[in-house]
């Protein structure tokens, strides 16, 4: 971004709309286990996630452009889970926080999915079990750097 | 003009004149309202639910095809996440079911700590719970009262355990390792930072006409429903129905600590989040007393086939380093036969049974 002293700023069209994307992330938890006690966690006040811009915690996909998988995803969620990412608006990105999201976990067996990234694209993974707050928040930075870094999403 | 205002209620002859059909909806398994995954597919008249089915099944993760072929150590982790909001309880409730099963007497001071940590985790259990459901009916101040509580408590653990949710603190015959130095203080010193939030959130919710609203009256229970369900815990304490595991089949001498049970009265809403409340404040209680009449000695059984030599030696002395291998590889074998054991874990008994295939472990 540039400034003058009439106090117009001029930028790129593409700049302004990856640094409103970044800073505004609307994160939809998919929380079915564990992970989503400790996602609750970040969301309260010790650790507060919207020192990263990511408190506006929306149920529904239409409203949401981060998907935070937190939790076992089992064969019986699989597609609820590919149904609910692909519900989303783009642009959308998608965070794998802890073990069994990431790749099943300690529960390799018959009823669970060995990591989602075998349904659904991914962007952070979150190792863990379940990962710390802080990890958590490392997660949205990274995404935020990512988002920075890539051509933007229209 | 207040004489002539009159309060209109949504009622059935309401709705007759209304002339509306039920709605169906779906909640689930991904929805604002459940937590946890489950889903429920209902059949509402205005706010009246007059049919649900249930299905659930969105968290199978297969723990009891797992625990066929892992050591009996190995079932430990997995405990922790049956109820990931008191893992703690679970470690206890599985370690005290094998302890039952090989006949083993844990030493005092181990009661004494697993007595304690239990009743911590039943005030963090309670907390996300009445937390969360007040969130739901748009009460978003409290989460943030209790979950501030519950993180001050999740440092206590943490000191303790070395995690924050999953422990796996509790073995077989015993403990992982003892107390931490200034343990004692550090828990003194968050029981009143407990106390604090509960009457904080009380004292908002108690009168508030919305809470009360939404509560009362709301999916009333009565005590032979809630037995013919087999409720158990403070779902059907809160039903009017005063059995506690605690009291009914005293366990780690529960019998002498001092300490009420809570029961509702018409089973409602507000009843099992009153409950809960009140059991925090019992829990409290008996917290400071485990604390007052901790006893000294050792947190391990002495019995070198249940539990490993500590690590000094085990580096140092060719014995231990043999009987850590020994334990490690072949684990621990209690003899074959089934048992049941249960106790009070904070959502209703915790129930353990096993009946070991030895040739698998």
């Amino acid at each position: 971004m540039r400034g003058n002293e009439s106090g117009v700023v001029t930028t790129r069209l593409d700049e302004v709309s990856k640094w409103a994307q970044r800073n505004s992330l609307y994160p939809l938890p998919f929380g079915t286990a564990c992970c989503a006690i400790e996602f609750m966690g970040v969301v309260s006040s010790v650790f507060d996630i919207s020192r990263f811009g990511a408190e506006v915690v929306r149920f529904s996909p239409r409203q949401s452009d981060l998907l935070l998988v937190a939790g076992t995803i089992n064969y019986k969620m699989g597609h609820v889970l590919k149904r609910i990412y692909e519900q989303m608006y783009e642009p959308k990105w998608v965070i794998s926080m802890g073990a069994c999201a990431s790749s099943g976990g300690f529960y390799d067996n018959y009823a669970t999915i060995q990591g989602i990234n075998q349904i659904i694209p991914v962007d952070v993974f979150i190792p863990g079990c379940p990962p710390r707050p802080e990890a958590v928040l490392d997660a949205i930075i990274k995404l935020q750097q990512k988002i920075d870094r890539e051509r933007v999403k229209k | 003009m207040a004489d002539d205002r009159t309060i209109h209620t949504v009622d059935d002859t309401t709705l007759k004149d209304l002339d509306t059909e039920p709605m169906l909806i779906n909640i689930g398994p991904i929805h604002p309202a459940t937590h946890g995954t489950f889903r429920v597919f209902t059949k509402l008249r205005g706010e009246r639910i007059e049919k649900a089915a249930v299905e659930i099944g969105f968290l199978h993760r297969g723990f009891e095809k797992i625990s066929e072929t892992r050591k009996y150590t190995q079932v430990i982790p997995y405990t922790d996440r049956l109820n990931y909001c008191s893992a703690l309880v679970n470690n206890v409730a599985y370690c005290k079911t094998v302890e039952k099963l090989m006949g083993l007497e844990v030493p005092e001071r181990t009661v004494y700590i697993r007595v304690i940590i239990m009743e911590l985790q039943r005030i963090m259990d309670h907390l996300i719970c009445v937390a969360a459901n007040l969130v739901d009916l748009g009460a978003l101040t409290n989460y943030w009262y209790f979950f501030n509580a519950r993180e001050k408590l999740n440092d206590v653990i943490e000191a303790l355990t070395g995690a924050r949710l999953t422990y796996s603190y509790v073995r077989i015959g015993g403990l992982a390792w003892d107390l931490p130095p200034g343990f004692e203080g550090q828990v003194k010193a968050t029981l009143p930072v407990v106390t604090q939030a509960i009457a904080d959130v009380t004292g908002l919710v108690e009168r508030n006409r919305i809470f009360l609203d939404r509560t009362i009256g709301v999916c009333a229970i009565g005590a032979d429903e809630a037995v013919g369900y087999g409720y158990t815990g403070p779902c059907l304490r809160a039903s009017g129905v005063a059995f506690d595991l605690r009291k009914a089949r005293p366990y780690y001498h529960y019998d002498e600590f001092d300490f009420d049970v809570p029961i509702g009265q018409s089973g409602d809403c507000y009843d099992r989040i009153f409950v809960r409340i009140e059991e925090m404040r019992q829990s409290i209680r008996i917290v400071e007393q485990a604390l007052a009449k901790l006893p000294g000695g050792p947190v391990n059984v002495d019995d070198k086939l249940v539990t490993l030599p500590p690590k000094a030696r085990v580096y140092s002395q060719m014995e231990a380093l043999i009987n850590h291998d020994k334990l490690i590889i072949d684990g621990i074998k209690p003899p074959a036969g089934e048992v049941y054991d249960s106790l009070e874990a904070p959502n209703g008994e915790s129930r353990a049974a096993w009946s070991p295939t030895s040739w698998l472990r």
